[in-house]
């Protein structure tokens, strides 16, 4: 029997998002579902019920009857108290549900005999996972909307120019943490012309903050910081002190701080103090997108905007909600991808398969049994040593362009001349003159052969070839020379004269297909061969 | 036409054969160096004709031989299809190769010129070697024709103690070649000299159907090389130095293209030449060894590859043999131009062993109107992937395989590839997943940022240009 799919209106505070766009309504009834979706879910997203009706969806007049009919909720955030007694006994709930978090909820929800997949508990090293993992959908967005939220508080332009009316510099920009968010807080600044600078405790996403045009600042201390996960650590006091002082340094110099730090199950790090921000310049902007989990900043205001000590802390913690079409319909294209997994057999039914890593992970209550945390997946080992391999193989080939390569070496050399003096000191000690003169020839020819045809552009290897193999037709003139020679009367007498004339003319006629076939086919080719 | 005018004459056609395969350093040059073969091999022919070696009896058998090769030639030079060139360069070095053959024949049995001594030896051994690869170039050309058009499996066959066979072919054709030139008279000669004739044609087809198909390029090239040593034989035998330095010039050519292509595959000659996959035995097995990649790969449709190529800012077309079969490269073409004019910067990178000869692909692109400066080398463009929105690889797999350089247990480990997985997008356009021909899985289909086009290249390109036009 085929689902229905509810999609409620989002109840929390200032929550514009919605779990399903009308786009993906169309793609989850092609799966076999049928949706509804509650009257004005989608409007704080600009997306009226109509649009809904229009792409296949019924709608539903009020929270009661959704809930009431729904086999399965699509929702964002994690499900009010009211909300869960609305949910239908053994019906499923995907969305955000923070189990670490919420115990409460997860009892009131095992209570229902629910099944609940918690999108935020999505294995997200799994690579195929990736496609499904909102936390990343979600903190691209929320990235994006910070750089746009500083840009509205900062007073001057983010790129340099240079007008009638004098010299403007470019705004310096500086983020701390390159997870998913700081990359693309990283990005947009890049895009809008700021001078972009990024830290981050693990080393190796410096690679990806030049990529989007940012420029990594080390800080001074050796220490490795990938916490596995791809999440990073707490760090050990030496490193902390060195961190300080170059965020110091860094406070100084810019204009605009995006931190983005967070540790996995811990109070977000105080990276920025209270004195770094009076270090700022006035007018600057500190958006602090871990403001949720107390703050990157001493000075944060969770949720608000506060000017303090004349620098602006951006504080919201709602940042992908205020770029609510955005990040609905990215949201709701993870959660397609998901039930796509979840229903490989297309027939609007839904297979929650605990032998299936990513499945097993998302699920955190199956039929009102907990079953979060999930046991850690079967990891492919990380992938570090190959990369140094990767890095020795093209260092190997690299002297190879085009060209005679690189020197041999003096041995090898050595051996390649000693061979070919003997070869010589053969030929000179039994061949006759006559042969010697030719051979002369031969050698040159050969050199002259190998200089000129290095010089050939490879993109015109064929026509040489066809060329080539034309002027190898040259053999008809050995040909030729046989057809009717001059014959003196010495060993003429039983030269047989007809047998002869038959090889050199087939000879003759083969080469000729060769001759005029390889200069003309060379031509047309030639010709094709335009600018 | 006295023997010294003759003899300048061919110098002159010496020095224009030269200049022609100079002229194809540049595409503006080459039409112009086209004609100076032209212009030369015309003088050597009338230089031959009119001069002292050829008596008026000779030539209306040589203006008739002439004439019918001529036609033959030209007919199947305005109708190959530009797909067929390989074939066609393949066919042509046979008729070389035969020429040779019936030259070297033709000149044991001719009893006019006498030579003593030393020199009667020499120019029997020339005349043998010149019959020797002569009759290698005939067949070796022939299967590889075969091959090239399809007529043929292009499975390496791999018969038992291969190495072996060939060693002994080799023993018997020296053991004989001692007896043709100890042999008395003409006719003790004839019977080592065809039966060197026959193991000739036998090594000949031996060798080439070892070789797989994606090795067809050093085949192709190796053959012509040979075509090129069999007319310097030639020379030899007769004494004429014209054929002996244009013979060298073909002979080296074809030697630098063969090492050319070995090395953008990473391989050695000897082993191409022994034929099968890897060095030495049964390698084929050891793609088992190498690491399996895993993952799922992301399908893509014909609209969404449209949309990402509309998005684009910079676009790099990797074709491959799979273009050639499809024959999609006239709608390659119109999406081009389509991305061009809307201001997308479109480029093409050509790995050297992409199709089955040498510069295949830039023909190939040429025909289809796509201008060659757009076209470039891998050396090239590698660097420039990191920069580019979306690269396409057109039915290409293994010359854009990852693998080669992060996998050193892969088979193809050190093969030099285009690194289209360094772009923000990859395309992949392919039939279906299977492996190319070297049967190594590619790692580049399970990476994040690519994408799989499946189906038929031109019909899928037809509908990412409707899409596009849409």
């Amino acid at each position: 029997m085929a689902l229905r799919i509810g999609v409620p209106k989002e109840t929390a505070a200032g929550e514009k998002r919605v779990a399903t766009v009308p786009e993906v309504v169309e793609k989850l009834v092609k799966l076999g579902f049928s949706v509804t979706v509650e009257t004005g879910a989608g409007e704080a997203a600009n997306t009226s019920d109509d649009a809904y009706r229009a792409a296949g969806a019924e709608i539903a007049d009020s929270a009661q009857a959704l809930w009431s009919v729904a086999d399965v909720v699509f929702k964002v955030r994690a499900p009010s108290a009211d909300e869960v007694a609305l949910l239908r006994e053994g019906a499923t709930l995907i969305g955000f549900v923070w189990p670490a978090q919420n115990p409460e909820l997860m009892q009131q929800l095992a209570a229902r005999k629910a099944t609940v997949l918690a999108i935020d508990a999505l294995p997200r090293q799994l690579s195929r996972a990736q496609k499904m993992d909102a936390l990343t959908s979600q903190a691209g967005v929320s990235g994006y909307r910070a750089v746009i939220e500083a840009a509205n508080a900062f007073g001057r332009f983010f790129n340099g120019q240079v007008t009638a009316a004098g010299k403007v510099p470019p705004a310096k920009v500086f983020i701390a943490g390159a997870g998913v968010a700081g990359l693309a807080a990283i990005g947009t600044a890049a895009n809008l012309g700021a001078i972009v600078r990024a830290n981050d405790t693990r080393a190796e996403v410096a690679d990806q903050v030049v990529s989007l045009g940012g420029e990594f600042v080390k800080v001074d201390y050796e220490e490795e910081g990938s916490g596995g996960g791809g999440y990073a650590k707490v760090m050990s006091e030496g490193f902390q002190a060195a961190q300080r002082r170059m965020y110091a340094e860094q406070a100084r110099d810019a204009d605009i701080i995006i931190t983005t730090a967070l540790i996995p199950g811990k109070p977000a790090p105080k990276l920025i103090t209270a004195e770094m921000v009076q270090s700022m310049r006035p007018g600057s902007v500190i958006v602090d997108m871990a403001a949720e989990q107390g703050g990157n900043c001493e000075l944060t205001v969770p949720g608000e905007a506060a000017v303090r000590h004349g620098v602006t802390l951006i504080g919201y913690t709602d940042l992908a909600s205020r770029l609510a079409r955005q990040s609905s319909t990215l949201y709701s294209n993870n959660l397609l991808r998901l039930a796509e997994e979840l229903c490989k057999t297309k027939d609007g039914t839904f297979n929650v398969n605990f032998e299936d890593d990513a499945i097993r992970g998302l699920t955190v209550i199956k039929e009102g049994a907990i079953t979060w945390p999930a046991p850690p997946p079967k990891l492919p080992a990380a992938p570090a040593k190959p990369k140094a391999a990767a890095a020795a193989a093209p260092a190997k080939s690299a002297g190879h362009g085009h060209g005679a390569g690189e020197p041999m070496s003096a041995k090898s050399l050595g051996i390649v001349f000693a061979v070919g003096a003997l070869l010589f000191w053969g030929v000179g000690a039994f061949a006759p003159a006559s042969f010697l003169s030719h051979f002369t020839v031969f050698v040159l020819a050969c050199f002259v052969g190998y200089m000129v045809v290095w010089n050939v552009t490879p993109s015109l290897h064929t026509p040489l070839m066809s060329v080539t193999n034309a002027i190898s037709s040259i053999i008809a003139i050995g040909a030729l020379v046989q057809v009717a020679p001059p014959l003196g009367a010495a060993g003429a007498v039983d030269r047989p004269n007809t047998l002869i004339l038959g090889l050199a003319v087939v000879a003759l006629a083969l080469t000729a297909i060769n001759m005029f076939g390889g200069f003309a086919v060379t031509r047309r080719m030639l010709a094709m061969f335009r600018k | 036409m006295t023997a010294s005018l003759a003899t300048v004459a061919y110098i002159g056609a010496t020095i224009l054969f030269i200049l022609s395969l100079g002229g194809l350093s540049n595409p503006e040059t080459a039409r112009r160096g086209n004609l100076f073969g032209i212009v030369g091999m015309a003088i050597a022919v009338l230089a031959t004709v009119l001069g002292p070696r050829v008596t008026a009896a000779g030539i209306p058998w040589i203006v008739g031989a002439l004439v019918v090769g001529g036609a033959v030639g030209l007919f199947a030079a305005r109708k190959v299809q530009m797909t067929q060139m390989p074939e066609l360069v393949a066919l042509m070095h046979s008729l070389v190769g035969l020429a040779a053959c019936l030259v070297g024949f033709a000149s044991y049995v001719d009893t006019s010129v006498q030579y003593t001594g030393a020199e009667k030896a020499i120019h029997e051994i020339e005349i043998y070697i010149g019959i020797l690869i002569g009759a290698v170039t005939f067949s070796g050309s022939i299967i590889a024709f075969g091959k090239l058009s399809g007529k043929i499996g292009g499975k390496p066959l791999l018969l038992p103690a291969r190495h072996w066979l060939n060693l002994a072919g080799l023993l018997v054709v020296i053991w004989f070649g001692r007896e043709f030139v100890l042999a008395p008279g003409i006719q003790a000669g004839m019977t080592p000299l065809i039966v060197m004739t026959v193991i000739s044609l036998l090594f000949g087809i031996h060798m080439v159907m070892a070789i797989g198909g994606a090795d067809m390029p050093v085949v192709v090239s190796m053959l012509n090389s040979y075509s090129g040593w069999a007319a310097a034989a030639t020379g030899f035998m007769l004494s004429n130095d014209l054929l002996i330095v244009t013979g060298a010039l073909v002979g080296s050519s074809g030697a630098i293209l063969s090492y050319i292509m070995c090395r953008a595959m990473n391989r050695n000659f000897v082993s191409v030449i022994a034929g099968g996959f890897g060095t030495g035995g049964g390698a084929p097995a050891a793609a088992g060894d190498a690491a399996q990649p895993a993952g799922e790969v992301s399908p893509v449709s014909a609209v969404e590859t449209a949309e990402l190529l509309r998005e684009a800012k910079s676009v790099i077309i990797v074709p491959g043999y799979g273009m050639a079969v499809a024959q999609a490269q006239h709608t390659v073409f119109e999406i081009t131009r389509l991305l061009r004019d809307r201001g997308v910067k479109v480029r093409f990178g050509i790995h050297p062993v992409a199709g089955r000869m040498p510069g295949h692909m830039n023909v190939l692109l040429a025909e289809a109107k796509v201008p060659y400066d757009i076209v470039l080398e891998m050396d090239e463009i590698n660097a420039d992937f990191p920069d580019t929105d979306v690269t396409m690889v057109i039915g290409a797999n293994d010359i854009v395989n990852p693998a080669a350089q992060d996998d050193p247990a892969s088979p193809i480990a050190g093969m030099p590839v285009l690194e289209v997985w360094k772009a923000r997008t990859s395309i992949v356009m392919k039939r279906s997943m299977a492996s190319g021909y070297a049967g190594v899985d590619n790692p580049l289909f399970y990476k994040d940022n690519n994408r799989m086009l499946f189906g038929d290249a031109k019909k899928m390109l037809d509908e990412v240009l409707a899409a596009l036009k849409g």
